[in-house]
């Protein structure tokens, strides 16, 4: 059943009714309106709707709201500062790493989560840390080049 | 003509143009008159293209086997100096929103961030068959230069009369008219406000040399860039129109089955859940994905299922399944192979089979409809938003006039948006919603299931090479698979070259290079193996072969660049070239492979492909288009195959379906061959079909084994 839920989103709280066992993208997209998050396969398969959840790279079609509940989430729409973007974000721009870029936002948070815990990663690493994530249009050796960019960009991150 | 009918005359493999819809509804009339608009409303001048979509003209109809010929259909000057165009192309990831852009700035000799491009929307644009075909560059560059340097030159025109001077003294910079005589100048806005929009081109086209482009050409960054950088960008997935519904079908159990009972009782009786039959369709909407789940899991249905051929049977049944047919579309033959074979110091049969793959793009199908009494609007990720609109006119008894479809920029497709699918059953359930808007987005598991196939195929090859090495006889018979670059490009006095048509088993229809990938691998392996009968090295072997000046431009910078022949440094190591030449452009691709010796699995060390498609409209845009297509076509060569059994797709999710991810992705170099004295071809396609054979003969030089079906690794 229904019942409010508290949601920290992008420093936001908000309020949502949803049923406890409805996967966290749902009710950013359909609810929230933060539709950057993408369905790329309900699977967890395609990484497309990657999401930050207390910091660490998250699948959020494989996460229930009542699992989020209480712990920050970083979408997409978040990472943006003041009209700033942040350094991974830049640095796809600066590589041109998509091409129909709808599994860009799950590329960009997935190396966000990377290189908060490895600030300097090996290319190994970074395709390692990657796998998971589907990009079908083939644009991958410029978004390893974009990460490997960002890298040692990021706060806390410096040499 | 119905639109695209020139292509399936072309490329038979293009099965979903000639396919009914998906859904033929009970309220569908076919017998209906279709209306075409009567005029053509056409403004020089109006303040931006965002305000003028807002307030939604009457749409404008365009008769389908022309393009329209006034300035105004395809470019506004507006009042602020910025220029729209309007192409009915879709943006799909193929950065054709920025390479027109770029084109029109050049062309029109304006800054290019002063463009903007309204694509892909039956209400604005002119007339569009579809993105497909690499198709994009050279017929709307071409269209929207001329258009481009028409107004350019009435806009000089218009200067010369005001000032009284001759508008060849004049020169047109940055959204101006200069007179270099005295530094005056006018702006284009200024100058447009005259009408202008119902002007033809005259007949002769001054449209700049390649030599002279200045905007295009350049390695442009991504139109609109940042917005996909930030989720900003709103796909056909992301829209949510006030009062949306969340839109779902009911599939059968097998694909074919049709439906023998029902009863949506239960789920009829749930609040807020609108339930729609149909002949064999069922579906529903609800105000949440959540609820329309829970509507569908009450309606009870039974199907009843049809025996369908397996994929352990599907070689055989393509094989001796061909329809008899004497269209000399399908055959090409000169000279005689029975002589050719006769000459022959070696003969060669061999016989390959590809196997049926997915696009999968990573935006599965996908529309929102909207119904206003009786006029439609749907968006929807689609290359063919003027089919589709066809398709709703017809389905749903409505003048086309009526419908409008937008295509938001999507996520990706490959050739297989084509069809109406997603459009139609979310308008027809709209239908039943009072105006409501119902957004209807395919699960993974339906894009594997109800979406269609590249086309599976059986290709037989005969040949025969003079103790020289040169060809003296080529037999190639294709069976479903398709005719793109079914042709060789060798040189081969006795050939013949036939494709056979065979009953569909799965949906299928167009796929990025269609049937040219299939060719591709069985004559460019073919090759491969001939020259190894012929005690030759296979890039010798293939020169030998080769008077195709551009060809072997190609191949010769491929093997420079690539450092062939190469010597061997490890167990297992292997070495491979394919070339080839379709829809205008050129590709060579050398790969470096190591073979497992235990398991004999491929990885794949190194790809460098040299491609030449013409003049380069953007270096950058084409640099990622081609690392992508040979990065994709990884997975058609290596290990993609749609597995089935009896009417059920049975690997219908990405944990099954292998796509190349980034452990796959191979060292690559693309070396880009920039032709201006060639015209732009289209480059979406052509850098994928090499790929698999390149691999291929690798395999070969690795270990001597020739493998003949694709894909390669056999899960």
């Amino acid at each position: 059943m229904a019942g409010t839920l508290q949601l920290e989103i992008n420093g936001r709280k908000y309020s949502v009714n949803y049923p406890p066992d409805t996967p966290l993208l749902y009710v950013l997209r359909d609810e929230l309106s933060l539709t950057g998050s993408k369905y790329g396969c309900g699977e967890g398969m395609c990484g497309a709707c990657t999401v930050l959840l207390g910091g660490t790279a998250r699948r959020s079609c494989q996460i229930l709201v009542s699992a989020a509940v209480a712990r920050p989430i970083t979408t997409i729409e978040g990472l943006e500062k003041d009209g700033a973007l942040h350094p991974v974000q830049q640095a796809f721009l600066d590589a041109g790493a998509f091409q129909c870029a709808y599994c860009t936002s799950g590329m960009i948070m997935n190396s966000v989560s990377l290189l908060q815990t490895n600030p300097h990663p090996t290319r190994e690493q970074i395709v390692q840390a990657m796998q998971g994530n589907l990009c079908r249009c083939g644009t991958h050796p410029r978004i390893i080049e974009a990460i490997e960019k960002a890298a040692g960009k990021l706060p806390g991150g410096a040499k | 003509m119905k639109p695209g009918q020139e292509w399936i005359d072309l490329e038979p493999e293009r099965y979903e143009f000639r396919a009914l819809p998906m859904h033929q509804f009970a309220l569908a009339r076919r017998d209906f008159v279709k209306l075409f608009g009567a005029g053509l409303a056409v403004f020089a001048v109006v303040k931006n293209a965002a305000a003028m979509q807002e307030t939604a003209p009457a749409p404008r109809g365009f008769h389908p086997e022309e393009l329209p010929k006034e300035i105004g259909a395809w470019l506004h000057i507006g009042e602020d100096g910025k220029v729209t165009g309007f192409v009915g192309k879709a943006e799909i990831g193929q950065n054709v929103r920025t390479s027109l852009a770029q084109t029109l700035a050049d062309e029109l000799c304006v800054p290019f961030d002063s463009v903007q491009m309204v694509l892909g929307d039956t209400a604005l644009t002119p007339f569009d068959a579809g993105t497909f075909g690499s198709r994009s560059t050279p017929t709307m560059t071409p269209q929207l230069r001329k258009m481009a340097a028409a107004a350019r030159g009435l806009l000089k025109e218009k200067a010369a009369q005001q000032w009284n001077v001759s508008a060849e003294k004049l020169v047109a910079a940055n959204g101006k008219i200069t007179d270099p005589a005295n530094g005056r100048s006018l702006r284009y806005a200024e100058l447009a406000k005259e009408e202008l929009g119902h002007q033809t081109p005259p007949a002769k086209d001054p449209v700049k040399p390649a030599n002279e482009w200045t905007i295009a050409g350049q390695p442009l960054p991504k139109t609109d860039a940042r917005s996909f950088v930030t989720g900003g960008h709103r796909y056909t997935t992301d829209l949510c129109p006030e009062g949306m519904l969340y839109g779902k079908v009911l599939r059968p159990p097998s694909l074919g089955a049709t439906l023998v009972s029902y009863d949506d009782s239960a789920a009829k009786a749930m609040k807020d859940v609108v339930v729609v039959r149909d002949g064999d369709f069922i579906g529903a909407a609800a105000p949440t994905v959540a609820a329309v789940q829970a509507a569908l899991a009450k309606v009870h249905a039974q199907w009843k299922g049809v025996p369908q051929i397996s994929d352990k049977d599907i070689f055989s049944y393509l094989k001796n399944s061909a329809e008899p047919s004497k269209d000399e579309r399908f055959r090409k033959a000169k000279g005689s192979v029975t002589d050719g074979l006769a000459a022959a110091a070696h003969k060669l049969e061999t016989s390959y089979t590809v196997a049926y793959i997915a696009h999968a793009p990573l935006e599965p199908r996908a529309a929102v409809a909207q119904w206003n009494a009786n006029k439609l609007t749907v968006w929807m990720g689609t290359q063919r938003p003027f089919a589709v609109r066809d398709d709703l006119a017809d389905i749903f008894h409505v003048p086309e006039k009526d419908v409008r479809v937008i295509v938001p920029d999507t996520g990706s497709a490959y050739g297989g948006k084509h069809t109406s699918d997603a459009g139609l059953e979310a308008a027809r359930i709209a239908r039943a919603t009072s105006g409501r808007p119902v957004k209807l987005v395919w699960t993974r598991e339906e894009e594997f299931t109800w979406a269609y196939f590249r086309p599976a195929g059986v290709i037989e090859i005969k040949s025969g090479i003079g103790a020289d090495g040169k060809l003296t006889a080529w037999e190639f018979h294709n069976y479903h698979s398709g005719m793109s670059a079914i042709e060789t490009p060798y040189d081969v006095a006795n050939q013949l070259i036939q494709y056979h048509q065979v009953p569909l088993v799965l949906r299928c229809g167009s796929y990025r290079g269609l049937a040219a990938t299939a060719n591709h691998f069985a004559r460019e392996t073919h090759m491969d193996s001939l020259a190894y009968d012929a005690g030759m090295d296979p890039l010798q072997f293939r020169l030998a072969n080769l008077s195709d000046a551009r060809m072997r431009t190609v191949l010769e910078t491929g093997a420079k660049a690539f450092g062939w022949p190469r010597q061997k440094t490890d167990d297992g190591q292997g070495f491979g070239v394919a070339i080839g030449t379709e829809k205008g452009s050129y590709v060579a691709t050398f790969a470096e492979i190591q073979v497992d010796a235990k398991t004999k699995a491929i990885r794949v060390k190194k790809l460098v492909e040299v491609f030449e498609c013409g003049a380069i409209v953007n270096p950058d845009g084409l640099r990622n288009q081609v690392v992508g297509a040979m990065i994709q076509g990884l997975g058609g060569a290596l290990f993609e195959a749609i597995h089935f059994e009896n009417g059920h797709i049975t690997n219908a999710h990405f944990a099954s379906y292998r796509l190349p991810r980034f452990r796959d992705v191979p060292e690559i170099e693309a070396i880009l061959l920039d032709r201006k004295d060639i015209p732009s071809a289209g480059a979406g396609e052509t850098p994928i079909m090499a790929i698999a054979p390149a691999i291929c003969n690798a395999y070969y030089d690795a270990t001597k084994v020739r493998l003949n079906s694709l894909p390669l690794q056999q899960s």
